[in-house]
């Protein structure tokens, strides 16, 4: 075993501070060490988007860092999505449109989705397509993926205004 | 835990990593964005016993315009800042095209220009893109630094001209010439896997419409991006119609030597290079007919 590293990461708003052998990825220390076990954790190669979070407000896959690159960093789950009285507008609309079944794919497509329309507040169909490529759903629910964003982007938007 | 044990260094600034690269060699391997390294060591594809984490060098995270319209690019610079550089946008239309082919946003937000280069999948397009644009790199070492021509640097698999003590620290793309006529095309499984081939075409055309000089390069059928110099040359001085673009995308087609693999087949990618010529072809040079009338 090599040496172990001190790292302190804020996840949530929440700071965390652990002792991590250098080759444990960020998925692994959300789900094992932080016990945060909504960002699931699929292929591990980068291919299936399961495990995407936010660090320093952009989405990356948490399965393709290591923890370590994450001292000092601020992370999103799939936890922080909702306020303790009532779902995220897209939680909403994935429920509302049967965007999920199994719900395994369903926390890395809704971090997807939330960094995406920050980023794209009023995007078109083609552009949901393209951000959300790099996810994959094999409950075949794509469509309703698609039109669960397009519903959630303009109450996210007149929410943001609000602000 | 899915990778094999190592050490861990992250080094401060690029003196220091070079001295651990210098220490280290062989052992080590860079890890930039770690969208190509983290896979293979989370398959223990790769074991490295060191791993030398360079995302704490600023320095190698710049896009500066040079002062002749050429443009210098540290090799640390994400992708997505690349796909979202107004500068880019504005000044290489091919490499503004080309970004968001690589890979997905995800990825692109980790992955490194840098990375993807020195990385030299054969499937990539950044590696072809800077054959095309005839870019330069800048190797640095604790004893030195020198630069290399991207044609000389692809060597072959995953096989670049780098030393085990050099890290890539620049990329430099020549200046845009307003003429250009280009294109980019692939052909893949889902939008942003990497391609079963690909094309780039970069080209200019006389004043009589007829070829000045044109670059082709195909990526995804071979070790390492490939310069198609056969129908490059027999497009030199032709008039750009349909008749030469056929004869140009049928050169590819019977000079590419590619692999079958899991995901397509030699005859396969050889019928498909072909075409991507020549719709890339076709599109370039009605982008550069367009250039020729401003």
């Amino acid at each position: 075993m090599s040496r172990k590293h001190n790292i302190i990461v804020t996840v949530n708003g929440k700071t965390y501070e652990r002792s991590v052998e250098p080759r444990m990825t960020l998925v692994d220390l959300l789900r094992d060490e932080l016990a945060l076990t909504g960002t699931h954790v699929g292929c591990e190669h980068g291919v299936c988007g399961a495990c995407t979070i936010l660090m320093d407000g952009e989405a990356i896959r948490s399965c393709l860092t290591l923890a370590v690159q994450a001292d000092g960093g601020h992370l999103m789950t799939v936890e922080g999505l909702a306020k303790p009285e009532e779902l995220h507008p897209l939680q909403k609309a994935f429920q509302e449109r049967h965007a999920l079944q199994c719900g395994f794919c369903t926390p890395g497509f809704l971090m997807t989705a939330y960094a995406f329309l920050e980023e794209t507040p009023a995007p078109t169909e083609a552009q949901v397509r393209e951000a959300i490529s790099g996810n994959i759903c094999r409950c075949t629910g794509y469509l309703p993926i698609i039109q669960a964003i397009l519903e959630a982007a303009p109450i996210i938007r007149s929410a943001s205004q609000e602000r | 835990m899915k990778p094999a044990p190592f050490e861990y260094f992250a080094p401060q600034n690029l003196p220091e990593a070079l001295e651990l690269l210098e220490q280290y060699g062989e052992e080590a391997k860079i890890l930039a964005g770690g969208q190509s390294l983290m896979p293979l060591m989370n398959l223990r594809l790769a074991r490295p016993k060191v791993v030398i984490d360079i995302n704490r060098l600023s320095e190698l995270q710049y896009i500066a315009p040079g002062s002749n319209g050429d443009l210098a690019v540290g090799a640390l610079t994400r992708q997505r800042t690349v796909e979202r550089s107004d500068f880019v946008q504005r000044e290489n239309p091919l490499l503004a095209a080309t970004i968001p082919l690589v890979s997905h946003a995800q990825i692109r937000n980790r992955g490194t220009i840098g990375g993807r280069i020195a990385h030299a999948d054969p499937a990539a397009e950044l590696p072809a893109l800077s054959v095309a644009l005839g870019a330069e790199f800048t190797a640095r070492s604790a004893r030195g630094q020198r630069v290399i021509q991207s044609q000389d640097f692809f060597l072959g698999y995953m096989t670049t001209a780098l030393q085990p003590t050099e890290l890539l620290t620049e990329i430099h793309i020549p200046a845009w010439d307003p003429g250009f006529g280009w294109a980019v095309g692939e052909v893949s499984r889902r939008e942003g896997d990497f391609a079963l081939v690909g094309a780039i075409v970069l080209l200019r055309l006389d004043e009589n419409g007829a070829c000045e000089n044109a670059r082709i390069v195909l990526f995804g059928v071979g070790a390492a991006p490939v310069r198609m110099r056969k129908a490059e040359e027999m497009l030199r001085g032709r008039r750009a119609d349909g008749k030469a673009i056929a004869e140009a995308a049928g050169i590819v087609s019977e000079d590419l030597q590619p692999d079958s693999d899991l995901h397509a087949s030699a005859e396969y990618r050889k019928e498909v290079g072909g075409t991507l010529t020549r719709r890339s072809l076709v599109e370039a040079i009605s982008r550069a007919r367009e250039a020729t009338k401003r």
